[in-house]
């Protein structure tokens, strides 16, 4: 087929940060095919510079209101590892449940205001509320729901406020907790069951697309891997988290201020379709249920599929914060101060799960416990080569269809992979030389 | 009967915390959404709109392309507002600022930082007359219904300009001081209901100084328990560089 093809959406809408789609087809050559990230970059690492430990977690979480909490909970643990911190079991815990509550925060308000609109074929959520009203309040409660973790265990669900490095400066009550499970149990477990239901009514919208790419995720022995594990790739298998670097490896690209990665392939996917490959078997059974509903099988090489391999996890997330408030209660809330007596001073890396895939903060600390070093590696950087290796094989796929259901096809495949494009700028490697900075 | 106020929301640099907490305002979002014309909001929706009643502005100024677009939407708007720290007072971004701007770009991108044009990160007020500020990082969701309801009836919102240690004392926490720990409640603009302190946490002074701090006096605060003058005026800086330090960020 000859057919010429320029699309050119700029500043892509219902997505996290600023993003561009191009598309060159000229005699039906595929010529473009590209998401350009034209964020305005934040040099982060030069405000971490010098910056001491306990201000660490307070800057990064500033790289991203959506991913906050994940932000801060990798930067205490790549933190605690440089000082040689260690963290008590029910620290462990409190911020597995604030991964949880962060973790369905994300996906409902992606699944839900930011892919829903695709589906019910609206420009945006609000217009929702004319037709499906109830779907909205439901999304809307969800969300309160899961930043209702937060505000209770971190003080605020954006920028969370009492994980410091060590453990917290405040933990919730036991009054606290309680309300909250029943408050899970009561609302959140109808309106989960709601959202299954819900879509699985579009699932029709899905477009039919495979692409087979390389899945990676931390995978952990006892449980679905959020908060730790050993990195795993469904080409390579397992690795330690210090081999980072040869897993993520960053190159420049022309049309991105933030850089792609690779490992064995030319590209692979992190996020909830990548867990659910690695790790779908430790998922809870409740959640299992609620894949077979959305028709998700246990390997599943169609990214649009991410959306719902979020709802699922969100299942997921809500049954375990159940089992871990439970736990915490039977147990009694022991009190206790953050441990903030460093041990070593040195290199540390943090490797979390965090909503749109696996997140690495690396830092150095001289003996002042100042930062002299830091690098982050974020999950939207990691897919940018999968996302436009994903278009190059769809634009060709699709190209006899109407310029707008190309168009729309590709913002929605931008969209299922959930990218937060303020995260994917504001982190590149650089390694300081020199002291503090001039105050 | 007039028609409903076109309100337009607009992002920056910025980490669009305070866009997402807007969507946590769940009912009440829904009762404003009743009053405006929601116009324009990247973040939420497709459509766009060529004159605004009321423009939120969230993120520093921190590009050449962030100085034109902040004009255009001045001209097209009757009111502007300033929300959240990064707008407000530059926020967290103008740590860069304190930096010399060029070694900024090289040791983040190298041989490649001519590709990335950036400018000190600025307030909004640097550039262009904003009419409000809502400070805080992330900005308080009662003070920003407060403004905004304000705004809906042509009445003058009231800006909070007393010190978080204000606040703290209201609610009856122990003091932080008290308890071994250094905090920036003292000069730091209220508004927020002490809300870091009343969580065992230090104040960080992300809302913006009152308008006539001692910083004299808050150097001398931190000195005395225990941190070292370099380490105070670090801590200072932490998000307000801008104002601290406005020199760094409009002499690069």
């Amino acid at each position: 087929m000859s057919r010429n093809l320029h699309l050119n959406i700029k500043h892509l809408t219902r997505v996290e940060g600023h993003g561009n789609i191009v598309v060159n087809v000229t005699d039906g050559r595929l010529e473009r095919c590209e998401l350009e990230i034209v964020e305005p970059p934040r040099f982060f690492e030069a405000l971490l510079k010098g910056r001491h430990f306990q201000e660490a977690a307070i800057i990064t979480s500033r790289i991203c209101g959506i991913c906050s909490l994940g932000h801060q909970i990798t930067s205490l643990k790549a933190t605690e590892a440089a000082l040689g911190l260690e963290i008590s079991e029910q620290t462990r815990l409190l911020r597995q449940l604030l991964i949880d509550g962060a973790t369905i925060q994300s996906h409902i308000l992606h699944a839900y205001f930011l892919a829903a609109p695709d589906f019910f074929g609206k420009p945006n959520a609000f217009k929702l509320l004319t037709t499906h009203k109830d779907v909205v309040l439901r999304a809307l409660r969800l969300k309160r729901l899961a930043n209702d973790i937060g505000d209770i265990v971190s003080g605020r669900a954006v920028h969370p406020i009492t994980p410091v490095p060590g453990g917290f400066t405040r933990l919730p009550t036991e009054t606290e907790l309680n309300a909250l499970l029943k408050k899970l149990i009561e609302t959140g477990r109808p309106d989960m069951q709601a959202t299954v239901d819900t879509f699985s009514t579009v699932l029709d919208d899905i477009p039919d697309f495979t692409r087979e790419t390389e899945y990676i995720s931390l995978k952990n022995a006892d449980t679905y891997a959020f908060y730790d594990g050993d990195l795993f790739s469904s080409d390579t298998g397992s690795a330690t988290v210090d081999q980072y670097r040869d897993w993520t490896r960053e190159f420049v690209v022309p049309h991105s201020t933030s850089k792609h990665c690779r490992h064995t392939r030319d590209s692979f996917m992190v996020g909830a379709l990548a867990r659910w490959n690695n790790n779908h078997e430790q998922m809870l059974p409740a959640a299992r249920e609620a894949a077979q509903t959305l028709g998700l099988k246990s390997s599943c090489h169609n990214p649009y599929m991410n959306t719902v391999a979020q709802v699922v996890e969100s299942d997921h997330c809500l049954e375990e914060a159940i089992a871990i408030i439970d736990l915490l209660l039977t147990r009694g809330l022991k009190p206790e101060k953050p441990n903030q007596q460093p041990t070593r001073y040195g290199r540390g890396i943090g490797a979390t799960e965090v909503p749109r895939g696996l997140l690495y903060h690396d830092y150095t600390y001289n003996r002042q416990g100042n930062i002299v070093a830091a690098n982050c590696v974020i999950p939207t950087g990691q897919n940018l080569a999968n996302i436009d290796a994903d278009m190059k094989k769809r634009v060709p796929e699709i190209l006899d269809q109407p310029r707008e259901t190309i168009q729309k096809e590709l913002e929605m495949l931008v969209r299922a992979y959930d990218p937060c494009i303020s995260c994917s700028v504001h982190a590149i490697q650089v390694t300081f030389t020199g002291g503090a900075p001039p105050a | 009967m007039r028609s409903r106020p076109k309100v337009a929301f607009f992002d920056f640099t910025g980490c669009e915390g305070c866009q997402l907490n807007k969507l946590n305002l769940e009912d009440h979002l829904l009762d404003i959404l009743e009053q405006v014309d929601l116009v324009e909001f990247r973040e939420a929706m497709d459509e766009t709109a060529e004159s605004y009643d009321i423009a939120f502005i969230e993120g520093s100024l921190s590009t050449p392309s962030c100085i034109e677009r902040i004009h255009d939407i001045r001209r097209r708007t009757r009111i502007l507002v300033a929300l959240g720290a990064c707008a407000a007072t530059g926020g967290i971004n103008a740590l860069k600022n304190i930096h010399p701007i060029d070694d900024v770009r090289e040791t983040v991108y190298g041989s490649e930082k001519y590709r990335f044009p950036t400018l000190p990160a600025l307030p909004v007020s640097a550039v262009v007359q904003v009419d409000y500020e809502i400070n805080g990082c992330p900005m308080s969701l009662p003070e920003f219904l407060n403004v905004f309801k304000a705004l809906l009836m042509n009445k003058t919102p009231d800006i909070p300009d007393a010190a978080v240690c204000v606040e703290c004392k209201l609610r009856e926490n122990e003091c932080l001081y008290d308890r071994g720990m250094v905090c920036l409640g003292p000069i730091t603009r209220g508004g927020c209901e002490a809300i870091c302190p009343s969580f065992g946490q230090f104040c960080t002074g992300c809302r913006g100084l009152v308008s006539d701090p001692n910083r004299q006096a808050m150097l001398d605060i931190l000195t005395d328990h225990g941190l070292s003058l370099n380490d105070a005026k670090k801590r200072l800086l932490l998000f307000n560089s801008h104002s601290l330090n406005p020199s760094s960020g409009l002499t690069h």
